[in-house]
């Protein structure tokens, strides 16, 4: 196996460098916009807890019979701060061994992290959406509240956003970096053939 | 449709003619009577008036407007320029739409030495500045009627603290303030007998009676108001009071009438001198004067009321003593400035340089200047003395006379311009005219006889002279009838330009007096939305819905109850008893803005209760008949608000129906 040039050694560093904010902001925000609430609430999910306008989300919701957001609805708050953190030690540990395979295995990684965090997330919305209280004020034949996964989407009286927040997009900055080391690796294997 | 256009040549020509002998009439009685009939509204009005009030649906006005509610004993929170009416805030008059005054929290904000008193008559406004500039955190406001002073919180638009004037009566001459609000003062209206020597003929006045003028210190952080001294006065009249500001900073200058001391029949016996006074006080004298330990203590009886935000519950604490300053010892604190004729109002200029006294049975208004007197004081220029307290020289003081304003002179603000504006009770207009050069420069109507007049930051030393409100004291046709009792009208003008133009007319809430206006940037930002539930430290107040319980201490009941969109809990009561003080805890979960809960039970004679989110209040009611009695949430909270509601089981004294509460449970 080649090794990798030294910058694209130090994007591997970075990559995983900027894993570390996500301790530190917010990953994921789902927003309500509806006539009686025209500034919107908005919900933070973060690497171990909610935040924001939880209580009122819940206090709205409720009429619907969804079920209470709380941090205890969440069990990957228990474990998700070691798997960050083992993330940043393989990212470290490819920087260090610095083979071609070692960026691929981290890029690898990354990816499937993302997408079972998407996979997550979905399953989350899913149950959070169809598993109603069947004594709920307001039933409404036929209808299921699942938020986006991502994007905007109407429901009921509310239009519901999600999306990545800014740990995220930092994440995504860093995978970024390591698509580039991977580009620069390739465009030099060609230029040595 | 032919038919009337063949009539209508004929009868135009008909009209004509008959407009001719009017305007031939009209005419006469114009030239035979120049100037008696008063020019109409709409000849004042012009084409872009509606344009400069409307605040179009969404947008926020321009200006806060705290307006006095006299005899409501409230104040009115209205936005201008629309006029609009935002609030009505209760003050020193029960509320039973709130339960201000009702509910057990609120009762000792209105508690006095005289116990508790539901009214009073709120006239004067003082909005909190520094460096005599509106700092927009409190607004003050005096109960001429048994005298206390109110602070109003201005991020709640709350009362948030009442204190009792002592040996005062008829607090009028209040809640005027310094220019850092280190003072606010109480100058009594009617002169008393004071301390163990109360019980006199009436016709001892000039012996028994004293006038008292307070200066009560306010914290500058927290806002918290102690009387900090008295000053004994002659038993004058004190009307209204002003501080010096900028170059006149550390004096205070109080309007004077009935000098001639008359106890009955004041209408003809206290306007027979020509000249009453306006009373200067050098308060940073006084204040060395208390520091060196010169004043004397005496004893009084006197409530001291303040509001708990953490609480959500007032206390009321009776003190005893007040500290008294005798200027007739105290030479240089006290000096007394003429003024012709009763003066009302008097007023300060922004610079703090004139002295404007509206003498409201003078033809003429005096301006006196603040260096003259500092002058004549310096070179004993004086021309008596009242009880070995000195009497300025009228000329010495003065700096001119504005000549020929109007009648009825009351009072003047400022627009920052140069300008003062004088309000005209019996010519029933407003008197534009130059601080310098004494000459009115313009005058308009009112619709009628104004009182009062407001300019935003007009009382300071930053004047927005952008518009004037007059809030007048007579309505007659302004608005559509309202049989025998009528709104007060107001009047907007637009100030900005030579002329005064008048913009809106709108109607008001109780009577008006005083009033200020603040730009709306100083507090629109750091209002309070709700009250964060892990900070309320009420004793029965519940941090979830699972502590809601009902608990019996002898023939006290007390429920623990929560208010949430959109259910009571606990909703089912029984095993309360005929006779039984009941006591409903009920807190407000919510912790959003905008989501009062309210609280009413059938039958309970009191008022309902309204809950903010976050806070805790308590309704008592002594239940006299047995039955099942309702209560329900009566602010409309949510889709299922009318869902909101629960029942209390009331039984025969000596029946055996076991306290039981519960939510949700069915059979």
């Amino acid at each position: 196996m080649k090794p990798l040039r030294f910058s694209n050694r130090i994007l591997i560093l970075i990559s995983a460098l900027l894993i570390i904010p996500s301790y530190f902001t917010p990953l994921w925000q789902i927003s309500l916009w509806a006539p009686q609430y025209p500034e919107g609430l908005n919900m933070k999910i973060w690497i171990d807890h909610l935040s924001g306008s939880v209580d009122q989300i819940n206090g709205v919701n409720h009429y619907i019979g969804m079920r209470h957001i709380g941090d205890e609805m969440f069990p990957e708050f228990g474990y998700l701060i070691y798997v960050i953190g083992a993330m940043i030690a393989i990212g470290i540990i490819a920087f260090m061994i610095g083979k071609r395979w070692s960026l691929y295995g981290f890029f690898s990684l990354i990816t499937l992290f993302g997408l079972a965090v998407l996979a997550d997330m979905f399953r989350w919305g899913y149950e959070y959406g169809h598993n109603l209280d069947q004594t709920a004020a307001i039933k409404v034949e036929g209808m299921s509240y699942q938020p986006p996964l991502i994007g905007y989407k109407e429901l009921l009286n509310f239009l519901a956003y999600s999306g990545p927040d800014t740990g995220s997009w930092i994440l995504l900055i860093g995978t970024a970096l390591l698509i580039i080391a991977i580009i620069r690796d390739r465009r030099e294997k060609k230029v040595l053939h | 449709m032919p038919l009337s256009s063949d009539i209508k040549p004929f009868n135009q020509s008909k009209t004509m003619k008959k407009n001719v002998w009017l305007l031939a009439a009209g005419l006469t009685a114009v030239a035979l009577a120049p100037g008696c009939k008063p020019k109409g509204a709409q000849s004042a009005i012009s084409g872009d008036a509606a344009s400069k009030v409307y605040v179009a649906p969404g947008t926020h006005d321009e200006f806060y407007n705290i307006v006095s509610g006299g005899f409501n004993g409230q104040m009115s929170v209205v936005g201008l320029p629309s006029g609009r009416v935002l609030k009505i805030l209760p003050v020193f008059s029960v509320n039973p739409e709130n339960g201000y005054g009702f509910s057990e929290e609120s009762k000792p904000m209105l508690n006095t030495s005289n116990g508790f008193v539901p009214w009073d008559d709120l006239h004067h406004i003082a909005i909190s500045t520094t460096n005599a500039e509106h700092d927009a955190r409190w607004a003050f406001g005096n109960a001429n009627n048994t005298p206390r002073i109110a602070r109003v919180d201005l991020n709640t638009f709350k009362t948030v603290e009442i204190i009792e004037i002592p040996n005062s009566a008829g607090n009028h001459s209040s809640p005027f303030i310094t220019q850092n609000t280190e003072y606010v003062v109480a100058g009594t209206r009617f002169s008393v007998p004071v301390g163990d020597n109360t019980d006199v003929p009436i016709d001892s006045y000039k012996q028994n009676f004293k006038g008292h003028i307070s200066f009560l210190s306010v914290n500058p952080e927290s806002g918290e108001m102690d009387i900090s001294f008295q000053i004994e006065a002659p038993p004058f009249n004190f009307d209204l009071a002003r501080a010096g500001k900028n170059k006149s900073h550390g004096w205070f200058f109080f309007s004077t009438y009935n000098t001639e001391m008359a106890h009955t029949l004041l209408e003809v016996n206290a306007s027979q001198k020509d000249k009453d006074y306006i009373m200067a006080i050098n308060w940073k004298k006084a204040e060395e004067y208390v520091k060196a330990g010169k004043g004397t203590k005496k004893k009084v009886r006197y409530a001291h009321n303040m509001w708990n935000e953490e609480t959500h519950t007032a206390t009321s604490v009776i003190k005893e003593e007040v500290l008294v300053l005798d200027p007739t010892i105290l030479k240089d604190i006290v000096y007394f400035i003429p003024c012709p004729k009763s003066p009302h109002g008097t007023d300060t200029d922004p610079t703090g340089e004139y002295i404007v006294g509206s003498g409201k049975l003078a033809a003429i208004i005096p301006v006196f200047s603040f260096t003259k007197m500092l002058a004549a004081i310096e070179k004993k220029d004086f021309e008596g003395e009242l009880g070995g307290m000195p009497v300025l020289k009228y000329e010495s003081v003065l700096h001119g006379e504005v000549t020929k304003p109007g009648l009825g002179p009351l009072h003047t603000e400022f627009d920052g311009k140069g300008f003062a504006y004088t309000s005209m009770f019996v010519s029933s207009e407003v008197v534009k005219w130059n601080i310098e050069t004494l000459e009115v420069v313009d005058r308009v109507p009112t619709y009628y006889s104004v009182g009062h007049l407001s300019i935003p930051g007009g009382p300071t030393g930053k004047p927005h002279g952008k518009y004037m409100i007059a809030y007048n004291k007579i309505t007659k046709d302004r608005y559509l009838p309202t049989g025998p009792e009528l709104t007060q009208s107001a009047q907007l003008y637009d100030i900005s330009g030579d002329k005064m133009q008048l913009l809106l007319d709108f109607p008001t809430i109780g009577e008006p007096h005083y009033a200020e206006a603040f730009p709306a940037s100083l507090i629109k930002d750091r209002q309070t939305k709700f009250y964060p539930i892990e900070k309320n430290n009420h004793p029965y107040v519940l941090k979830g819905v699972k502590d809601s319980r009902v608990e019996r201490k002898g023939n006290e009941v007390h429920v623990y109850m929560t208010s949430i969109r959109s259910n009571f809990r606990p909703d089912n009561i029984e095993g309360v008893f005929v006779g039984d003080e009941v006591y409903f805890h009920v807190t407000n979960l919510e912790q959003d803005w905008d989501v009062p809960h309210g609280f009413a039970v059938k039958g309970a004679n009191t008022g309902e209760l309204l809950i903010m989110p976050g806070e805790t209040s308590t309704l008592k009611w002594v239940p006299e008949k047995e039955g099942v009695y309702p209560f329900y949430c009566t602010d409309f909270c949510s889709a299922l608000h009318q869902e909101m509601q629960g029942y209390m089981r009331v039984s025969k004294r000596g029946s055996n129906v076991p306290l039981k509460f519960s939510t949700g449970e069915t059979d």
